[in-house]
């Protein structure tokens, strides 16, 4: 799997939603299933795909879709 | 005993509520009551569908002082769910900031305020309601059951007082909300810094977002409660490496926070000068019951502290006997003057009076230590708490079998586990169930069982079913 396809597939698994939704408009608490609890799952899964552990003002910060592939670059993380 | 919403004149020119946009005096505050009030001229029934905003709380505080009884509800709620409670209860008022196509034809909306409107039924249903009678709450608020808990004046004037005395409350605490208003613990937050006229910063944020964090510091925020869930986050957050000079006291309440949690943040609060208090209540308490003393959060890691003032706890046996040594299992009883009237059923039930006569049943199973200290180590009646809040595994057994599923329900705090017979709708079943109580589906596992297991009375033998 690609980073890209890592990266989509926790989006998927931790929203519910289809590869036609990820892009600028998936953001945080725009669909259900995007509330806290499943910002935390994100995140769990993120570290998991890319074994990496991200910062307070990162997971604060991971606001939408397109956001956080610039956070994971901060972690050398290239989607 | 003084009233948090009946005593506020007191307060005049201090904040009594802001948000990110706008602040608003006690003054203020109660001009804006008493325009909002010209439509509650005579005990009637409203609905409010809460958010942490200052409409809320005005509808809220209008509906105390003038006696109009308020139901208060998560202003996300399934609109199916809505029209059943509409249908039965047939409440007069709806304070809402959504529109309802379903409701069109037989409201009006007779006033706004900022983004709320008040729509009044044309055809007024006349209640009879006692006139102890305060205030109603679900008894858990996501099934969408339409049990409601009826909370009097009385109850609510106590628990707010006792809370703040447990928690030594003064009016230079400035809370932030952090669980909804129509919330149990959430309410009785607003509740009891009312009554010490304190400013309420109010916020639909969550504590993931940096504008909660931004808030949170730009007013100076000193408090602020969370239920087990809010504190897993924090600590993932990385609580201890947080910058939070302003903060003097946190709460925890609304289920059983892993004691190594609970260690964690005693002390690292202890070692940033934060008071850290857990609390156990439940709504038929009208909040809480009892409170472990910050200065006991080490040392008494996981329990749940002594009952709040004029409150006392007992525990019975299964022959119903008084248990009175320590250490011994028992079903946790709670007595004081917040427990609640009784449930409501049906319209009717508004006129009953008081049938608990201050005593609750709280189905947790506790022990007591030598020193007083109450434990809690089960549950005897059948229901989990998601992320706070509290989910009857038969209710969601029968929201299922009403939306066409057929299913049995178990499970552990934050674990709702559904077993079903229909193999091909798992996924079905989980989204249809995580829709309807709101509910991340994250926290419900469904899974597939070839025959229910059952006793030959035909009764499902629950404690055959995995619960991992």
């Amino acid at each position: 799997m690609t980073n890209r396809e890592k990266y989509d597939q926790v989006f998927i698994d931790s929203f519910s939603v289809t590869s036609d939704q990820l892009n600028e408009s998936l953001v945080y608490q725009s669909v259900q299933q995007w509330d806290s609890i499943g910002h935390m799952g994100m995140v769990a899964a993120l570290e998991e795909a890319f074994d990496i552990m991200l910062e307070t003002d990162d997971i604060i910060d991971f606001g939408s879709y397109t956001k956080g592939i610039k956070i994971l670059a901060k972690y050398d993380v290239v989607i | 005993m003084k009233s948090f919403f009946n005593d506020l004149e007191c307060f005049s020119n201090s904040i009594a509520f802001s948000t990110k946009l706008e602040q608003i005096t006690y003054e203020h505050l109660l001009k804006d009551i008493e325009e909002f009030s010209i439509h509650f001229r005579s005990r009637k029934l409203a609905f409010l569908l809460c958010e942490n905003r200052i409409e809320s709380v005005l509808g809220y505080l209008a509906c105390l002082r003038t006696g109009v009884v308020p139901l208060l509800i998560g202003s996300s709620i399934d609109e199916e769910l809505l029209l059943n409670l509409i249908n039965t209860y047939q409440p007069n008022f709806i304070w809402t900031c959504r529109n309802f196509d379903s409701l069109n034809k037989e409201w009006k909306m007779t006033i706004l305020n900022r983004s709320y409107q008040l729509l009044e039924s044309i055809d007024q249903f006349e209640h009879s309601f006692h006139p102890d009678l305060a205030l109603l709450l679900m008894t858990s608020g996501s099934t969408g059951s339409p049990v409601l808990v009826r909370i009097s004046y009385k109850n609510l004037i106590e628990n707010a007082s006792s809370i703040s005395e447990s928690l030594s409350i003064s009016q230079k605490d400035i809370p932030i909300t952090t669980l909804p208003m129509n919330y149990t613990y959430g309410l009785s937050i607003i509740n009891s810094h009312l009554l010490n006229g304190c400013q309420i910063v109010l916020t639909e944020e969550s504590i993931l977002s940096k504008n909660f964090w931004d808030l949170l510091n730009a007013k100076g925020v000193t408090t602020f409660g969370g239920v087990p869930y809010t504190y897993q986050m924090l600590r993932r957050l990385g609580f201890e490496k947080m910058h939070l000079p302003n903060i003097s006291k946190l709460t925890q309440a609304g289920g059983k926070l892993d004691p190594i949690l609970v260690k964690y943040f005693a002390e690292v609060c202890a070692d940033k000068g934060v008071q850290f208090f857990v609390m156990y209540g439940q709504t038929e308490a009208t909040a809480r019951m009892s409170c472990l003393p910050s200065k006991d959060a080490i040392r008494k890691a996981g329990s749940i502290g002594i009952p709040i003032s004029n409150g006392s706890f007992y525990l019975l046996d299964d022959s119903g006997n008084l248990i009175s040594v320590s250490d011994e299992v028992g079903e946790l009883y709670y007595k004081g003057p917040n427990v609640c009237m009784g449930y409501a059923y049906s319209i009717s039930d508004f006129s009953k009076s008081d049938e608990n006569e201050g005593v609750i049943a709280t189905g947790d199973l506790a022990i007591m230590d030598k020193e007083g200290y109450y434990y809690l180590v089960g549950r005897k009646k059948r229901f989990i708490k998601i992320f706070g809040n509290r989910i009857s595994l038969d209710e969601v057994e029968n929201l299922s079998q009403k939306n066409g599923y057929s299913c049995i329900c178990t499970g552990i705090d934050d674990k709702l586990i559904i077993y079903t017979t229909q193999e091909d709708l798992l996924n079905e079943l989980k989204d249809m169930i995580s829709a309807k109580i709101g509910i991340h589906h994250s926290a419900i596992n469904v899974k597939y069982i070839p025959d229910f297991p059952r006793n030959d009375a035909g009764k499902i033998i629950y404690s055959k079913l995995q619960v991992d």
